[in-house]
């Protein structure tokens, strides 16, 4: 049994009276790919957006490495309105911004790709380098840290190599066609040296050619960089064809789980996104 | 283009630049105007490019040069003033005693130690605008876009008040202002001579704001400009390096605050008003939001077009015995503001846009003249559905 690497307890998240997020457990597993699928507007993006911390639950626990990284309760005005479960069970609050997640080794990418457009390809991956900066600001202004700064160069250039972008270095991000875009997101989210790669409908606007791509790349970057994937999409092949386990959910609740197998023939997944049978 | 050429092309303009200075300095009573406008030009020119740091480069919309610009004119000017003027100046409500008792052991320095006193003074002025900066940035720098602009707006305002209140008369002398400021100091006893010091102190400032922007903590404000949230995702602490740029910019305004004291030999609160603010933004503007030469480019041009290429348009204009209309003092500002309005209408996004000067910028420049006013007529109209 390998070691659990982000674990979900009963993350809830509601916006105002909208449950966004429904009492949502889950895990992922060293080495594993595992897919988080749902229709449109089931909260799914919501739910990377709490392991990212770009805003804390209304109740519930994320755990990186058997580690706290986001931990909140209702409280506020949320204790009137809070419509979920276990609302004591995680008395305390723990809230990271989200730089300091990525600095744990959590990297992500967006669904509607945030690049930083007006600059070169290679900048992008650079800035993601950043982080790990031993230089302060004078050695960097003086450019006492040359050797830091090559080898910060030569690693994003690494990178972009193996996603196919080396050519294209000095081009504007925002000038790259789509595919490219997206390819150049994860780049930058690998510069990161991540641990867990979460990726946001990696797939979202690409040909079915490109998905099958995509997918090999994916299992291909798991392999080399020892990655653990959780991913949001919607292109059933790609999940169906690289993922090791999946979630499914709907309006915000988990209701199903387990292999790519099970989850196909499950009749309550049938049903959320064909619709049921009126009787 | 090699780098070689680019070399020796960079080694001659600067060599043309120190024997221009150099002449002026030698020239200076016939070409007091030219020397006026140039120094001007520069001390604005490091507020404009710093300013361009936090606008252009980081994306935080700030208005709170004046502000960091008194603190830097005021703290330097404290500092310069000779002592033993310092009991004139202050002839209402008397100097602060601490004060007093400083500079007067700084007047006893031996002469060698007070030929540095004058930078000190402008150093002084830059931390003690930057470690202001810094504690306003706390709160200050978690707003966004029009907010932050409020907010230092009023940081800016409140500074210029606290300054002339009556409270710190003794200390800056209220709204009499401070007068007497001794001009620009020499370099090197006298090898660098006074009228030189503002360019060298800009030439070193863009310099250092230069070296910072091109490094990699740079490229993390450019980030925090471009997408704050795939910034931060990316690993990118934000508030720790808009705090950065807000502070390494705000130590740039004031010590083009405390030069700006030494250009005018006097200041008063009132100097800092929001307009001195708005006047480094229409710099920063004109000159292209994120170039670092547009800024200094337009420095020249806005304050040249300003004080001086428009003058004739103040004094009334006869031709033969016919006064020509509207020619009176005042109407520079009409032409002025036309000028401005024609420049942005064509250059939307300033004279330099983002782009940097560059000697094949400068080469490829009759090429892009003749291709936009010259070929036009002749070009074949371009097919729209090839796409």
């Amino acid at each position: 049994m390998s070691k659990t690497i982000l674990e979900l307890n009963n993350i809830t998240m509601q916006f105002g009276g909208v449950v966004a997020v429904d009492n949502l457990s889950l895990h992922v597993d060293e080495g594993e790919i595992v897919a988080l699928i749902g229709p449109n507007g089931a909260g799914k993006t919501t739910a990377f957006n709490v392991v990212t911390s770009m805003y804390p639950p209304t109740n519930g626990q994320v755990l990186l490495n058997g580690k706290p990284i986001v931990s909140n309760h209702p409280h506020g005005k949320m204790k009137k309105m809070y419509a979920g479960c276990d609302r004591t069970a995680y008395p305390d609050v723990v809230t990271y911004t989200p730089d300091k997640i990525t600095k744990m080794r959590v990297a992500r990418t967006f669904q509607n790709i945030r690049l930083f457009k007006d600059m070169s390809v290679l900048d992008n991956v650079l800035i993601a380098k950043h982080m790990n900066i031993r230089a302060g600001v004078f050695s960097a202004m003086f450019r006492l840290n040359k050797k830091e700064e090559s080898d910060m160069h030569e690693s994003a250039r690494a990178l972009l190599s193996i996603v196919g972008l080396l050519p294209f270095q000095n081009e504007i991000a925002g000038s790259l066609p789509y595919g490219k875009q997206r390819y150049l997101e994860i780049a930058r989210a690998l510069a990161t040296e991540p641990q867990l790669l979460l990726l946001d409908e990696p797939a979202a606007g690409m040909n079915p050619q490109e998905t099958d791509e995509l997918g090999e790349f994916i299992r291909r970057i798991r392999d080399a960089f020892r990655l653990t994937v959780f991913m949001i999409e919607h292109h059933m092949d790609l999940v169906m064809k690289i993922s090791d386990r999946i979630y499914v959910i709907d309006f915000g609740k988990q209701i199903s789980k387990g292999s790519p197998a099970q989850v196909q023939s499950d009749p309550a997944v049938i049903a959320a996104y064909l619709g049921e049978d009126e009787e | 283009m090699k780098k070689q050429t680019k070399r020796i092309l960079n080694i001659c303009i600067i060599a043309l630049a120190i024997v221009f200075l150099y002449w002026l300095n030698a020239n200076t009573s016939k070409q007091g105007m030219l020397v006026a406008i140039l120094q001007k030009s520069a001390i604005l020119a490091i507020a404009a490019v710093s300013m361009n740091l936090l606008n252009g480069f980081t994306g935080l919309f700030s208005l709170g040069q004046a502000g960091f610009m008194s603190i830097g004119a005021y703290v330097t000017s404290i500092l310069v003033i000779p002592a033993e003027n310092l009991n004139g100046i202050y002839y209402m409500t008397g100097v602060n005693q601490g004060l007093l008792n400083f500079r007067m052991a700084m007047a006893n320095c031996p002469p060698w130690v007070q030929s540095f006193f004058p930078f000190l003074a402008i150093l002084a002025g830059g931390l003690a605008a930057a470690l202001f900066a810094a504690l306003i940035g706390m709160p200050v720098l978690r707003l966004k876009s029009d907010y932050l602009a409020i907010a230092t707006l009023g940081f800016s305002e409140i500074i210029r008040a606290v300054f002339s209140s009556p409270q710190m008369d003794s200390i800056t002398n209220g709204s009499y202002g401070l007068k007497s400021v001794p001009n620009f100091p020499e370099m090197a006893g006298g090898l660098i001579p006074s009228l030189v010091t503002p360019f060298l102190i800009a030439a070193i400032c863009i310099l250092l704001m230069v070296l910072l922007i091109n490094s990699s903590y740079g490229r993390a404000f450019k980030s925090i400009r471009e997408d704050e949230i795939a910034a931060e995702a990316m690993g990118v602490n934000l508030l720790k390096h808009k705090e950065l740029a807000f502070t390494a910019s705000s130590f740039f305004t004031a010590v083009a605050g405390g030069l700006l004291a030494m250009y005018m030999r006097s200041i008063e609160a009132k100097t800092f008003s929001i307009a001195l603010t708005y006047d480094i933004l229409l710099i920063v503007v004109i000159g292209g939001i994120g170039s670092v030469s547009g800024s200094i480019l337009s420095a020249f041009l806005v304050t040249a077009g300003k004080e001086w290429w428009l003058r004739f348009f103040d004094t009334p204009l006869y031709i033969g015995t016919w006064q020509a209309p509207l020619f009176r003092t005042g109407f520079r500002m009409v032409i002025f503001s036309i000028l401005l309005m024609v420049v942005v209408l064509f250059y939307r996004r300033g004279l330099m846009g983002t782009n940097e000067f560059s000697w094949q910028g400068i080469m490829r420049f009759p090429q892009w003249f003749r291709r936009k006013f010259l070929k036009r007529k002749g070009a074949p109209p371009k097919g729209g559905d090839d796409t």
